[in-house]
C-alpha cells in the first residue's frame, strides 16, 4: 500500500468524508474540523485536498441541489470509494499497532 | 436567489476569482465561499465574516484552481503542409483562371514597385551625396553673406588671406585650404592634348578630401610644378605605362611632373569634376591678378575649403569668424559675414534666402519621395479594390471552406498567403522593371545609380516591402472574406451591402485625386518652363559661337584673328570679352553717379568687352549708339542696360558720367540681356571697353554656309594663331538651354511619374469595370430584352465612375493650387496659374477614365442577351 500518498490533512479530511456521509462538502467537512480542532479552517485548503484525494481515487464526487445560501449554486458532494475506505483503514491499523507497543509507564507518564 | 447573489460582501474580488478561475470549477468553489460567507455572518456577525472571506478567497488561488481544462475535441491545425500546399494551389489557379485580373494586379503592383524602387534609389543617392569623402562631417566651406542695399545674398567665394587667417589664428580648424574654382585648362603629353577639369589647391587638400592615392604620396604637391591626375585621366594620357615621373604641359604654357594619381571620385560627389589637381603656388605663379590680390581682403575670387578638429560645431565656428573682416580696417559697405557650410549641406541645401539657410534639392527629394509613395500606394489600392469587388465570387468557397471545417484563421492565412504570392510575383518582376527603365532614368535624372544587388539592406527593405505590401493590400480581403457566414452564403442569399462598396468608390476617388493633381502639376511645371523660354533674353544666339581663350598663343591678336576670321567669309562678326555672355561674374559696388542715394552699395555687374561684341551678340539699343571706333573717346565710355538705368534713376542718360575707378561717359542704354538664371530678374550691369580683360572669345556664324562647314573654315584659322591646343568651341544657344535642365530634369521625371500614376489607376479602373459590368450582366440583359439602347446601357455603366473622377478633380484642384503656387514662389519670374489648367487637367481626366470605362462598357452592352439570360 503507498501510504506515503496521503498527507495527514488529506487523511482527516477522507475521515471527516466519511463521518458526514452522504452530505460531505466543502462547506460541511471545513466547519466540522473547525469544531473538531478549534482551529480556523479555510475552503479552500479543504477544497484543494479533496481535489487530490478524488484525483487518487479516494474520493467521488456528485453535483448536489442548489441552496439560496449559495446564491443558486450547486454544491459538490464527495463520498469514500472502496479504495479510500482500504486506505483509511490501513492507516488505522497501522497507527493502532504501534499504539498498542507503547509501554504503559511511557502513556502515564504523558497523562 | 437572484438577490442572494447579489449580497456579495466583494463584487470586485469575485469578479477578479470568477475569472481566475477555471470554468468547470466556478461554480462549487464561488458556492462555497459565498456559503461559509452567510454561515459565518450569521454566527460571528457581518464584520468577522467580510475579513475571513477575504482569506478565504485567497486560498483558492492557486494552480490546480487556474489551469483549464483540457479541450476534449482536437483543435485545428493552421499550418498543417497539406493545406499550405493547398492554399498555393488554390492561389496559382485563381492567377491563371482570371487572366485579366491577375495582369492588373500584378503589372500594377509590380509598376507600382518598380517606381518606388527607382526613387528610392534616387534619395539614396541623393541622401549620400559627398558621403564617399572620410572626413565628410567635419568638412566645411567658408561662404559669406554679403549686403547689398538691403537684399541679403550668400557667396562662395572669398579673399584670399581667409585661408591663412583661419588656420593661425582660430583653433578649431585641423586644415584649410585654397582652391580655384574647377576650371578647364588644356594637358598635354607628347602628341595628346586634352582639355580637363580641375582645382589649384594648396596641399592639405588632398588629405582632407580623403583623395586615394594609386600611386604616389598624398603631400606630392608640395613642389610647384607638380600635378595629380585622377586615375582616368593617367589612363588617358599614358596607357598602362606608370605616369609617375612624367611631364606635363598645362595651358600651353607650364611643365609640370606627374607626382600622384588618385582614384576618380564617385559620381555623386561635388568633385567629381576635378580631374586633376595642380599645386595653389602654381597658380599664384602663372596668374598677375592673383599675384596682385594675395593680400587684398575684398577680392572675393576663390574658395576656401576647412576641415574642423573633432568636437566644435560648424554653427559655432561660423559665430566665431563671422566678422573677421568688419573687425579689420577698412570695412566694406557691403558688410561681409562668412560663415560655415558643412558638406553634409553642400548637396542637399544649397540655396540661400535672408541670411538664412533655405533648403535647396531637399525639397526635391521630398517631393519625389511622396510620389514614389502615393505611386505605390495608388498600385496598393488596385489590389485591395479588384481583391474586395472579386469577393461575391469567392464566397461560395468560403462558404464552402467554412462548412467543411475551416476555421477563421485558415482562411485569413489563406487569402494572405494568395496576395503574397503576387506581391512576390510582382516584386520580381518590379526588380526586373527597374533594371530596364535604370538607364533611361539614370539619363534624365542625371544620376549613376543602379541596383544594389549586393547590399543586404535593398534586399532586407525590398522583400520587407513587398510582404508589407501584400499584408496591407491583402489584409482587407482576408478580414472581409473570412467573416462571411456560410449559411447564407451558401442558402444564396447573400448579398453584398450597398455600403460595401463606399470604401471602393472613396479609393477610386483618392487615386484620380493623385493623378490629376500630378497632371497640373506637369502642365505648370511645363509652362512655366516654356515661360522662361519665351522671355526675351536681348541678344541673338543663333549660330554664335564661343571659345575660351585658355592658352597664351590667342591673346594679344585681336584685329589680326578678327580679320582673319571675317576673310574666311565663314564669320560675320566677332569679338572678345570677359566671360561668356551665357554668364555673369563680377560684380562691383564700386560706383557712383549723379544723384546717387548717399551710403546704399547697390550691386552692379561689370562687363569688359571689346568694340564689336555688341553687334556679335545681337543686343537692341534702345536708347543712344553702340560702341564705335570712330569715337576715341569710346575707350571711357559705358553702356548700361535697363535694370541699371532704373537703379540709377537718370531722366536722360546719354552724357551722364558714372565713377567706378574711373570716370565714364554713359553712351548707350540696351535692353535686358538674360546672362544669368532665366527665372530671376536680371541684374544692373554696365558695360566698358578694354582690350585686355578679355577671355571669351565669340562669333557669329554666316548663315549661308552650312554650320559644319564654316567651323571647319575658323578651325582652319584657329590652328595658325593656336596651333598646340585642341579647337574647342560651344554654341551659345546650347549653353543657353542647359539653364533649363533643372526644371527640364524635374518636368520630365514628373512627367514619367505621372503617366505612370495613371496609367495605374486607370488598369485599376478597367479592373472595377469589367467587374461591374459582369456583375449587372443579368440587369443587361433583361434591359436590352426590354429595349434598352447600347448608348443608355454605356451611360448607365460609366456614369458612377465619371462621377467619382468629377469628385476626384474637385477635391485636386485646391490641393493642387496650394502646391503649386508653393513651387512657383521659388521663381522671380514665374508663369501664372490659370484656371484652364485645371479645367484642362480634370477633361483630360475624366476623358481617359471614360474610354477606361467605356470598353467594358460598350462590350457589356453590345451582349447578346440570349447568353446572359439562358443559363439556369
Amino acid at each position: 500500500m503507498r501510504r506515503s500518498d496521503l498527507g495527514e490533512f488529506e487523511e482527516v479530511v477522507l475521515l471527516t468524508v466519511a463521518v458526514l456521509a452522504p452530505h460531505a462538502y466543502s462547506v460541511s467537512i471545513a466547519e466540522e474540523l473547525e469544531q473538531e480542532t478549534g482551529q480556523t479552517v479555510s475552503t479552500g485548503a479543504v477544497h484543494a485536498a479533496l481535489q487530490r484525494l478524488e484525483q487518487k481515487g479516494y474520493v467521488t464526487s456528485l453535483l448536489g441541489e442548489a441552496t439560496a445560501e449559495r446564491g443558486g449554486r450547486r454544491k459538490r458532494l464527495f463520498t469514500v470509494t472502496a479504495l479510500g475506505g482500504r486506505v483509511l483503514n490501513d492507516v488505522r491499523q497501522v497507527r493502532n499497532r504501534l499504539w498498542e507497543r507503547i509501554v504503559p509507564q511511557v502513556t502515564l507518564k504523558w497523562s | 436567489m437572484k438577490t442572494l447573489k447579489n449580497k456579495s460582501p466583494f463584487p470586485r474580488l469575485d469578479e477578479f476569482l470568477h475569472r481566475l478561475v477555471a470554468p468547470h470549477l466556478r461554480e462549487e468553489i464561488m458556492g462555497d465561499l459565498h456559503e461559509r460567507y452567510q454561515r459565518r455572518s450569521q454566527r460571528l456577525g457581518e464584520t468577522n465574516a467580510r475579513q475571513r472571506y477575504w482569506r478565504d478567497a485567497l486560498t483558492y488561488v492557486r494552480w490546480s484552481n487556474i489551469k483549464r481544462k483540457p479541450n476534449p475535441y482536437p483543435t485545428t491545425y493552421l499550418y498543417s503542409p497539406t493545406m499550405l500546399r493547398n492554399y498555393f494551389k488554390i492561389a496559382f489557379r485563381n492567377l491563371l483562371k482570371y487572366k485579366g485580373y491577375s495582369f492588373i494586379n500584378i503589372f500594377g503592383l509590380a509598376t507600382g514597385m518598380a517606381v518606388a524602387m527607382l526613387i528610392g534609389l534616387w534619395v539614396w543617392d541623393e541622401l549620400s551625396f559627398n558621403k564617399s569623402h572620410k572626413n565628410y562631417d567635419r568638412i566645411a566651406q567658408v561662404w559669406q553673406f554679403v549686403n547689398f542695399d538691403g537684399t541679403i545674398s550668400s557667396y562662395n567665394s572669398v579673399p584670399i588671406p581667409m585661408a591663412e587667417e583661419l588656420r593661425s589664428k582660430y583653433p578649431d580648424f585641423q586644415a584649410t585650404s585654397l582652391s580655384t574654382y574647377t576650371r578647364d585648362v588644356i594637358l598635354a603629353a607628347g602628341d595628346k592634348k586634352l582639355t580637363k577639369s580641375g582645382n589649384y589647391v594648396q596641399p592639405a587638400f588632398v588629405d582632407m578630401m580623403s583623395f586615394k592615392m594609386l600611386a604616389g604620396s598624398a603631400d606630392g604637391l608640395k613642389d610647384v610644378h607638380t600635378i595629380f591626375l585622377s586615375e582616368s585621366v593617367a589612363k588617358a594620357f599614358f596607357g598602362t605605362e606608370n605616369p609617375l615621373n612624367k611631364i606635363i604641359r598645362m595651358g600651353n604654357k607650364t611643365d609640370v611632373k606627374v607626382t600622384g594619381v588618385y582614384e576618380d571620385l564617385p559620381y555623386n560627389s561635388a568633385f567629381r569634376d576635378v580631374l586633376f589637381l595642380a599645386p595653389w603656388e602654381l597658380f599664384v605663379a602663372n596668374d598677375a591678378y592673383v599675384k596682385r590680390v594675395l593680400d587684398e581682403w575684398d577680392e572675393n575670387s576663390f574658395q576656401v575649403f576647412a576641415q574642423l578638429k573633432e568636437g566644435p560645431s560648424p554653427e559655432a565656428v561660423s559665430a566665431k569668424i563671422k566678422n573677421i573682416r568688419m573687425k579689420r580696417k577698412d570695412p566694406p559697405g557691403y558688410k561681409p559675414a562668412f560663415f560655415l557650410h558643412p558638406m553634409e549641406q553642400w548637396h542637399l541645401y544649397t540655396d540661400f534666402k535672408d541670411g538664412k539657410n533655405a533648403g535647396g534639392i531637399v525639397y526635391f527629394v521630398w517631393l519625389f519621395g511622396a510620389i514614389g509613395v502615393f505611386v505605390l500606394l495608388l498600385a496598393c489600392i488596385n489590389f485591395m479594390n479588384l481583391s474586395t469587388a472579386r469577393s461575391e465570387k469567392r464566397a461560395k468557397e468560403v462558404g464552402i471552406r467554412k462548412s467543411v471545417g475551416s476555421v477563421r484563421g485558415q482562411l485569413i492565412f489563406q487569402f494572405l498567403s494568395e496576395s503574397f504570392v503576387i506581391t512576390l510575383i510582382a516584386f520580381v518582376l518590379a526588380l526586373l522593371f527597374a533594371q530596364l527603365a535604370l538607364p533611361f532614368f539614370n539619363e534624365i535624372a542625371d544620376k549613376r545609380v543602379s541596383i544594389l544587388w549586393a547590399n543586404p539592406w535593398f534586399w532586407l527593405l525590398g522583400l520587407g516591402f513587398s510582404l508589407l505590401t501584400g499584408l496591407i493590400a491583402g489584409s482587407y480581403p482576408a478580414l472581409y472574406l473570412s467573416s462571411f457566414q456560410p449559411i447564407k452564403v451558401l442558402k444564396g442569399t447573400f448579398k453584398a451591402s450597398r455600403f460595401t462598396s463606399v470604401p471602393r468608390k472613396v479609393l477610386v476617388v483618392f487615386q484620380f485625386t493623385v493623378s490629376v493633381t500630378l497632371i497640373i502639376g506637369i502642365i505648370t511645371v511645363f509652362r512655366q518652363i516654356q515661360h522662361a523660354k519665351d522671355r526675351p533674353s536681348g541678344y541673338e544666339r543663333s549660330s554664335l559661337v564661343e571659345i575660351n581663350m585658355n592658352t597664351p598663343e590667342l591673346y594679344a591678336h585681336y584685329e589680326a584673328l578678327r580679320n582673319d576670321l571675317l576673310n574666311t567669309g565663314a564669320v560675320v562678326e566677332f569679338a572678345e570679352s570677359g566671360g561668356s555672355i551665357t554668364n555673369q561674374y563680377g560684380g562691383t559696388t564700386n560706383i557712383s553717379w549723379k544723384g546717387k542715394t548717399p551710403n546704399t552699395q547697390p550691386l552692379f555687374m561689370a562687363n569688359q568687352v571689346t568694340h564689336d561684341f555688341g553687334k556679335t551678340v545681337g543686343w537692341k539699343v534702345i536708347e543712344g549708339r553702340d560702341f564705335s571706333r570712330k569715337f576715341s573717346t569710346d575707350s571711357s565710355a559705358m553702356i548700361i542696360n535697363e535694370a541699371a538705368l532704373k537703379l540709377m534713376g537718370f531722366k536722360n542718360p546719354i552724357g551722364e558720367i558714372v565713377r567706378s575707378g574711373k570716370e565714364y561717359k554713359v553712351i548707350g542704354v540696351i535692353k535686358n540681356m538674360i546672362r544669368q538664371s532665366p527665372f530671376e530678374p536680371v541684374n544692373a550691369a554696365f558695360y566698358t571697353i578694354n582690350y585686355n580683360a578679355v577671355n571669351t572669345i565669340s562669333f557669329k556664324l554666316a548663315p549661308q554656309l552650312g554650320t559644319s562647314k564654316a567651323l571647319d573654315k575658323v578651325a582652319g584659322v584657329f590652328k595658325k594663331y593656336n596651333p598646340e591646343a585642341p579647337f574647342e568651341y560651344s554654341f551659345v544657344d546650347e549653353v543657353y538651354g542647359r539653364k533649363f535642365s533643372d526644371e527640364e530634369r524635374i518636368g520630365k521625371l514628373a512627367a514619367f511619374f505621372a503617366l505612370l500614376a495613371i496609367i495605374i489607376s486607370c488598369l485599376g479602373l478597367f479592373g472595377l469595370a469589367s467587374f461591374i459590368a459582369e456583375q449587372r450582366i443579368k440587369e443587361i440583359g433583361i434591359r436590352k430584352v426590354l429595349g434598352a439602347s447600347v448608348a443608355g446601357l454605356w451611360q448607365m455603366l460609366s456614369k458612377d465612375f465619371a462621377l467619382l473622377v468629377l469628385i476626384a478633380c474637385f477635391i485636386s484642384a485646391p490641393i493642387s493650387y496650394y502646391l503649386l503656387n508653393d513651387w512657383l514662389q521659388h521663381y522671380e519670374y514665374r508663369t501664372e496659374l490659370s484656371w484652364w489648367v485645371f479645367v484642362a487637367a480634370g477633361l483630360g481626366a475624366i476623358a481617359i477614365a471614360l474610354l477606361t470605362v467605356s470598353y467594358q462598357a460598350i462590350r457589356a452592352a453590345l451582349m447578346n442577351p440570349i447568353k446572359s439570360l439562358k443559363t439556369e
